[in-house]
């Protein structure tokens, strides 16, 4: 990875700088090798990068991946040369053979919500934010923190190596549904390729437990003097709730996942049944369900979507209270709605499951808690757009991808509702509707949180700004593009087309369809390609973009912006500042924003 | 923390302390044992779900009644045994720690080794346990045992038994592991140069959460 060198010259500025004042700070710096400090790197900022620019790899190996699978879905059966050179014998002609594209489907929906989404979100921003705005000088545990990087490297590592084995990667879906999954004779993907995803996955598992006690622990114990709960900025408060989910809900998965290992290996019965299945022959097993596993999987997906969502929530919150240069609406509602979301995400889980034979009583109950979810939802949304309305705003990258973010998740809230009615689900449920439903409300709108974060941060990052004209660029063919290729799903789902086909020209139903699918097909193609316009203004601008000069370019009240420019390890020179007011003090009294370190004056008024 | 004068105004949320009054590590080992809670619920829920749609189950006094040089016909002898050693190891894991807070090294050396000794012996009766239900032809996918209607019983008696009481077992190992560990560096003064026995603490914490989930455990499989 060449870029980290490039990353290395630049930190490197503010490391002689911070270690020279750091003689007089009570924070001592001891030889740091290359290996040290670039790869085994203990230090929360750089960790945060690591975590960052693995999730890029990631997301542009998943996201050609979703390239690749849609050109099969917008000209089935036609034959593209380039898809021989890159997939070799799995597009023989040219044409996507059908084992290709479920792996495809699979990987992409694997590595987005997981790599993507969860390790380069959450990992990036709860490393690189959670010591600098607390005022902490690292991690409760810096040590701890470098061994969850590891372990999720060591987790991508074992995925892209599942990608090249001669069965190829695993063709399930995302979800791992047994039998499909538990059975190595049911399909090729279903067999290496299925023992390392689960491997893959558990050492994710443990790189999300490691990181998530650690940002708990920090969080609680290593607050600076005066920095309150309730003055916490609002992204440290979603980045805290999103690791109380990730410690409760990923060891059930693991739990799943262990059944299923044992499934697959060792003969027993879990999720496996007296069943008959093509091509196997009827199942020796007994007694086991497979709905089980539907039960164990989803009690982690459903508040896995939130673990993607809530720091994507925090962000923006953040920079959109910055960027209109008031205080954020309702900081009290905003903190009590991420509580109420995170305790319902767990109860809400067999909404996923309407349609897999679950005691319709029992989905009753699960309709009613689902829909409670749009509540506390609905309440953040609100406060967003009270927080724009009448404010002085600042048409920055970061916060127009924060009010995306905000329509996105509008968008795709609503279609939740109708998903959330156990009987429109009957209709609704594995068809395009649902892809259109979590791509909006979760994949674009966690992703554009993402970039709201890389925009708004990389200042402080890289001590550099990013290209203003490419960014906008980028924000509105994303923006644009990605309205123009999932609505048109809605309508897809409506007329009954399903989720996971290979080919749909067969069916004279959805014949309607053949150019709308064509159309999504370039638009994903153009879209695509503005995300590498992104990686090259990133990475251009990592050492040739425009230099910070201030130390608070954005005018802005939390701490990270009272350490250099380009912190060393240790972040403040001397002495941690101390907190004594909450972080959204923005246009009062007639102050453009008032910085969380300046003391309270006597004759401020109070809010 | 010893120079912070404890009134009685304390902010002990207002930053710049712990609110608990702990360090870190001992918070992230609360919060681990959580998630290692919900590990062995899912696991005990997914045995639960399967067990009452299932048409019936293996009396488990008519599958544990052995005991080692006594032979059958003793139900359920022998697991009691083995629960008791381990909550004799978890008294002695609590005077460990209490000799810890005394500083007392020689005491926390010797308690530290009780409980090693009584993990032993739990991992050593699990083994022969093990080992005679295999000679008996129970394994992962087979069960010799019928139902108590005399029914044929299905392989998850057996697949659910061995999956978790191994589970456990392998807490248990870690759990030895890590009083070995920590009755190496009290032997060689570590937290003596410390000044504190705080990482005793921690592991006593892990060895009982062990325990604990041995009562859930031994409740599920030996007594309904
Ligand atoms: C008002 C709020 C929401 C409601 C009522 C809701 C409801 C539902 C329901 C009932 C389903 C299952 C549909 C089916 O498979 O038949 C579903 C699927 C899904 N939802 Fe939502 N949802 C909401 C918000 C969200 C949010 C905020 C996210 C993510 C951040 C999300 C992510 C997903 C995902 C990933 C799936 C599909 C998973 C799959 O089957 O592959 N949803 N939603
Ligand atoms: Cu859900």
């Amino acid at each position: 990875m060449n870029n980290e060198g490039v990353i290395g010259t630049q930190t490197d500025v503010g490391h002689v700088h911070a270690a020279h004042h750091d003689h007089d700070g009570d924070h001592h710096h001891h030889h740091e090798t290359f290996i040290s400090k670039y790869i085994f790197s203990m230090d929360h900022k750089m960790i945060a990068k690591q975590f960052l620019i693995t999730g890029m790899v990631w997301a542009i190996i998943g996201g050609l991946m979703s390239v690749l699978f849609r050109m099969q879905l917008g000209y089935p059966g036609e034959s593209f040369p380039i898809l021989e050179t890159l997939l070799g014998k799995w597009a023989k002609g040219g044409t996507i053979t059908p084992e290709a594209y479920y792996a495809l489907v699979t990987t992409h929906g694997t590595v987005l919500v997981f790599f993507v989404l969860t390790a380069g979100l959450s990992g990036t921003f709860a490393n690189f934010l959670i010591p600098l705005q607390i005022g902490a000088r690292d991690m409760a545990s810096p040590f701890m923190n470098m061994l969850s990087y590891w372990f999720f490297f060591a987790a991508g590592v074992v995925m892209l190596s599942s990608i090249f084995v001669e069965t190829g990667p695993f063709s399930g879906g995302w979800t791992a549904y047994p039998p499909l999954s538990a059975l190595g004779s049911a399909s090729p993907g279903s067999k290496t390729g299925m023992d390392l995803w689960l491997i893959s996955m558990a050492l994710f598992v443990v790189s999300s437990l490691l990181g998530g006690l650690n940002y708990i622990a920090t969080i609680l114990n290593m607050r600076t003097k005066g920095m309150s709960m309730t003055r916490l900025p609002l992204t440290i408060w979603a980045l805290f709730f999103t690791a109380i989910l990730g410690v409760l809900s990923f060891p059930v998965l693991l739990s799943g996942f262990i059944l299923l290992i044992f499934d697959r290996n060792f003969g027993t019965s879990f999720y496996l049944s007296d069943i008959f299945i093509q091509g196997v022959g009827a199942l020796p097993n007994e007694g086991g369900s497979a709905i089980l596993y539907q039960h164990l999987f989803w009690f982690l997906g459903h508040p896995e979507v939130y673990i993607i969502i809530l720091p994507a929530m925090g962000i923006v919150s953040e920079v959109m209270s910055t960027n209109a240069r008031k205080p954020i609406f309702g900081y009290m509602a905003m903190l009590g709605s991420l509580f109420a979301i995170a305790v319902l995400a767990f109860v809400v889980w067999a909404h996923h499951m309407f349609v897999s034979g679950l005691n319709p009583f029992l989905g009753s109950f699960f309709v009613l808690l689902t829909l409670l979810i749009a509540v506390p939802s609905a309440i953040k949304v609100f406060n967003w757009l009270t927080t724009l309305w009448r404010g002085n705003l600042r048409f920055t990258a970061g916060m127009l991808y924060s009010i995306g973010f905000v329509s996105m998740f509008i968008s795709g809230g609503l279609t939740g509702i109708f998903l959330g009615n156990s009987a429109l689900d009957i209709h609704l449920h594995d068809t395009y509707f649902i892809i259109a439903h979590f791509h909006i409300v979760m994949g674009v709108a966690g992703i554009f949180g993402m970039y709201a974060g890389i925009y708004h941060w990389f200042p402080k990052m890289f001590g550099r700004y990013l290209n203003n004209t490419l960014s906008y660029i980028h924000f509105w063919v994303t923006l644009a593009g990605a309205y123009l290729i999932f609505w048109p799903m809605h309508y897809e789902g409506l007329a009954g087309m399903p989720r996971r086909y290979y080919d749909y020209s067969n069916w004279e139903s959805f014949k309607q369809f053949v150019g709308l699918n064509q159309f999504i097909t370039i638009v994903a193609i153009i879209v695509f390609a503005t995300q590498l316009l992104f990686l090259f203004n990133f990475f251009y601008s990592m050492y040739k973009g425009r230099k910070v000069t201030s130390q608070n370019p954005w005018g802005s009240n939390t701490l990270e912006w009272t350490t250099p420019i380009n912190p060393g390890h240790g972040n403040w020179v001397g002495e941690i500042p101390e907190v004594h007011r909450w972080a959204y003090d923005y246009g009062k009294d007639g102050h453009d924003y008032i910085s969380q370190t300046t003391p309270v004056g006597a004759d401020e008024s109070r809010h | 923390m010893a120079t912070t004068a404890i009134t009685t105004d304390t902010k002990w949320w207002g930053g710049g302390k712990s609110p608990f009054n702990v360090e870190y590590g001992k918070l992230m080992m609360w919060y681990f044992l959580m998630s290692d809670a919900f590990t062995f619920g899912a696991f005990l829920i997914a045995y639960g779900t399967i067990r009452f749609s299932s048409t019936g189950w293996p009396d488990p006094n008519e599958v544990f009644q052995s005991f080692p040089g006594l032979g059958s016909g003793l139900p359920l002898m022998f697991v009691s045994l083995m629960t008791f050693i381990l909550i004799i190891s978890s008294v002695t894991m609590v005077l460990a720690v209490r000799a810890g807070h005394e500083r007392n090294k020689a005491a926390v050396v010797k308690y530290l080794f009780w409980t090693i000794i009584g993990g032993i012996a739990f991992l050593s009766c699990q083994a022969w346990e093990w080992h005679h239900l295999h000679e008996e032809g129970a394994w992962w996918g087979r069960n010799p045992f019928v139902n108590q209607d005399g029914t044929a019983s299905s392989t998850n008696f057996t697949n659910f038994f061995f999956t978790i009481t191994g589970f456990h077992g392998f807490h248990v190992f870690s759990g030895v592991v890590i009083n070995i560990i920590m009755l190496i560096m009290a032997m060689t003064d570590t937290f003596e140069r410390r000044g504190h026995y705080l990482m005793i603490e921690k592991a006593g914490l892990y060895w009982h959460f062990v325990d604990l989930v041995w009562v859930f455990v031994f409740t599920c499989f030996y007594l309904i």
